[in-house]
């Protein structure tokens, strides 16, 4: 099978962003070869995936031999891990996602609004305050998930400064893998021991409360920590990515930008228009993995027990059968069933803030600086392609 | 319409008190939807369709009597 073609799959030539045209072109299921020379089945259409994604005969147990693994790292790392939520199957992985799931409820999160608004305003005010250009990157995309997760966890003032370098060292795009433990420990240890002084003595934030669900025997000090860094590490590069590919790609549509700012202060088409970026933008490209535990017929292929099977995000996202002219970015279109946060039990946990971060910021942004340019020709925009989410190097605007 | 919804399936992802706040909400433990109204309203019957079509965990299935 030396024609199977090679996953992930590279871009269109002229257009970086656009999913590849051998994505959208494929089969709706087919054989893909991975990094390890296997060849799991890629799954690229909507409502397969929709099925799919919630049948118990597809297990996401990365431990099981013949799991399609990103990559060479996270197939070694993966007989340690211990049993998460990112690593169980439905009703293990019920019992534990509801463990950790009150912070990120639509209500709680939606109480934190204003104080999300606050965040934005007061990194827009210092980056009109400075000089420009300015990498967008940098003062804007960063910052926000950053100090939002830091005020969620209830990482003192104080300590602000360091959890901010300690946390950029461990999830930035140009980390020396080298490097990579020594500062995701230096988080972990920060982490356990600001966990420690939360069991002590709570406050009204993320950490405590899992420290109560420690103290109360429902989960353990070190699922706690893990928990906390994975919080960090998947709610950081991703929404960092949605907010500057996002203005990016609104950039190359001045109509759409022009309609997203007249109407900037519509709360329900601030939340399409975040829907429809989530779509269009498609940030997780590596796909989401699962292992076949019993044969499952489709589309007169049989997918066998213990085959490895990838669902390409993108592949949905631009179904023209579920998105009609899926090239075309428009705002109005209704786009909320998108899989850019994937779908079924393991859906995005943190997909309520995202949500809310990314409104603000959209509705914010563009209203505020109305002349936001970019400083640079299209072509010379620096991606970021390698890891679970593509993003940019750094953006640079002026105004 | 007739509401029903499957408990022990949901993940509690939130979206249909997203979508539909007059019919579901999320316990204030552990986020599982509660389903407020089981025959909602005519005016109700689009934001529960489309609560039941992003509902990640197919927890929410309407009947038509
Ligand atoms: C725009 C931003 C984001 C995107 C596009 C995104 C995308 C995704 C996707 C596609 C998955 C599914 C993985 C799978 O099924 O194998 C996922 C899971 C997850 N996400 Fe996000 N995410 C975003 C932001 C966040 C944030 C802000 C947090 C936390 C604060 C977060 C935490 C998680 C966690 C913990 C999981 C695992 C859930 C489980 O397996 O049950 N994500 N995300
Ligand atoms: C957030 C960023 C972007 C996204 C999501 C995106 C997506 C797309 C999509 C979906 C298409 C249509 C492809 C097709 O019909 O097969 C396209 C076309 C194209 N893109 Fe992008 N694009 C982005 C930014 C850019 C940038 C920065 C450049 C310049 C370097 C670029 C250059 C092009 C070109 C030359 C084409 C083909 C001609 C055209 O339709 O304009 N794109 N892009
Ligand atoms: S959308 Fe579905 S999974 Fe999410 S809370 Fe509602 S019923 Fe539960």
């Amino acid at each position: 099978m030396s024609d199977t073609p090679y996953y992930p799959m590279t871009r269109q030539a002229t257009c970086p962003f656009a999913p590849a045209a051998a994505i959208r072109d494929a089969e709706p299921v087919s054989k893909v070869r991975i990094w390890d020379g296997s060849t799991p089945w890629l799954v690229t259409r909507h409502a397969d995936q929709r099925d799919l994604l919630n049948d118990p005969r597809l297990s996401i147990d990365e431990k099981k031999p013949g799991y399609p693994h990103m990559t060479k790292a996270r197939a070694a790392i993966a007989p340690h891990i211990p049993e998460l939520i990112t690593n169980t199957d439905p009703p293990e992985h019920t019992r534990l996602r509801r463990t950790v799931n009150a912070p990120f409820m639509v209500k709680r999160v939606e109480a934190l609004r204003p104080q999300i608004q606050r965040v934005i305003d007061g990194l827009i005010d210092d980056m009109l305050a400075g000089p420009h250009p300015v990498d967008l990157v940098q003062a804007i995309g960063l910052p926000v998930p950053t100090l939002v997760i830091t005020e969620i966890l209830g990482v003192p003032y104080a300590d602000h400064a360091f959890f901010q370098a300690a946390s950029r060292r461990a999830i930035s795009h140009d980390t020396d893998p080298d490097d990579d433990a020594p500062s995701g420990q230096a988080l972990g240890e920060y982490l356990g021991e600001l966990l420690t002084q939360k069991i002590a003595a709570p406050a009204d934030d993320v950490l405590s409360e899992m420290g109560a669900r420690v103290t109360a025997g429902e989960m353990t000090f070190a699922e706690a920590v893990t928990m906390g860094s994975a919080i960090l590490i998947a709610g950081h590069e991703t929404s960092a990515s949605m907010i500057s590919l996002g203005t990016l790609a609104l950039l190359r549509s001045p109509e759409q930008l022009e309609l997203l700012r007249t109407r900037s202060d519509d709360p329900k088409f601030v939340a399409n228009a975040a829907e429809e970026l989530l779509r269009y933008l498609t940030i997780v490209h590596s796909g989401i993995r699962r292992i076949a535990v019993e044969d499952i017929e489709l589309h007169d292929t049989v997918i066998r027990a213990g085959d490895g099977v990838i669902f390409e995000l993108a592949g949905a996202n631009y179904d023209p059968a579920a998105f009609p002219d899926p090239e075309r970015l428009d705002l109005t279109r209704p786009a909320r069933s998108h899989h850019a946060f994937g779908y079924g039990a393991h859906q995005c946990l943190g997909q309520s803030l995202a949500r809310v971060e990314l409104q603000v910021v959209y509705s914010t942004l563009y209203r505020r600086i109305p002349t936001l340019a970019l400083a640079v020709p299209f072509e010379e925009v620096e991606f970021a392609m390698e890891g679970v989410a593509y993003g940019l190097k750094s953006l640079p605007v002026t105004w | 319409m007739k509401v029903e919804f499957d408990e022990p399936k949901c993940v509690a992802a939130g979206q249909c008190a997203m979508v539909a706040p007059d019919v579901f909400d999320q316990r204030d433990d552990d986020g599982v939807a509660i389903l407020l109204d089981p025959t909602p309203p005519e005016d109700q019957h689009d934001s529960v369709r489309e609560a039941a079509a992003v509902c990640p965990a197919a927890a929410i299935r309407l009947t038509t009597p």
